[in-house]
């Protein structure tokens, strides 16, 4: 099993929608391909958010996966 | 290319500015252009001497209301249309009637308004429907 190791983390806890996904934006700009970001969200619109903005922008959703009272998202910058 | 998303501003209140800026955020967020144009009270809210003062909220609310979304800490609206203009094409500019009516000049408006126009102008970046709040 491969572990992914992760380039920098994005803590959006207590941030209200759209600023998780906002974070993730400028951090994706920021970054370079094939850097691996991690956002923590406690905002419920990230669930739909995130993974409809990756879908668009064309990067990759390693995971989502529930923590406490969180939500972990893993994503690759493509391109 | 996916259509512009129009939105004509009334109403200056901030549970509605605040609306208007999360719509303008998404927008932008998934690839779509945003042709924002500030009418009346709304316009009295982007003045840069103004915009970060209580602007209220819509009648609507009733006192319970005003106690939930002044409970509910989020970002100040026009920090929420900064970073929409920035990972976005999001134009904001002023009507030039209202401009006109309040006796403003672009001087007066916060930084994030980029120019005035009349109606007409505007509807040359109109390509759908024009929501309006």
């Amino acid at each position: 099993m491969t572990t992914v190791q992760v380039t920098r983390t994005i803590d959006a806890r207590g941030m209200p929608c759209p600023g998780p996904l906002m974070s993730l934006i400028g951090a994706i700009r920021e970054g370079g391909v094939d850097d691996v970001l991690e956002v923590l969200s406690t905002d419920a619109g990230s669930r739909t958010d995130i993974p409809a903005w990756l879908l668009k922008a064309g990067h990759e959703l390693v995971l989502i996966a529930e923590d406490d009272g969180y939500t972990r998202f893993v994503v690759r910058k493509l391109k | 290319m996916d259509e512009t998303f129009s939105l004509a501003l009334f109403s200056g209140t901030d549970d509605k500015l605040n609306a208007a800026a999360v719509l303008t955020a998404g927008a932008a967020a998934m690839g779509r252009k945003v042709n924002v144009l500030l009418q009346y009270w709304a316009l009295d809210a982007f003045r840069a001497d103004r915009i970060h003062k209580d602007h209220g909220v819509a009648p609507e609310a009733g006192p319970e209301g005003i106690e939930l979304v002044q409970r509910h800490n989020g970002q100040h609206w026009s920090e929420i249309f900064r970073q929409a203009k920035e990972i976005g094409e999001v134009t904001i500019r002023a009507c030039s009637l209202s401009m006109e009516m309040f006796g403003l000049s672009m001087e007066d408006l916060d930084p994030l308004v980029d120019g005035q126009e009349g109606v007409a102008a505007f509807f040359v970046d109109v390509d759908g429907p024009v929501t309006f709040i």
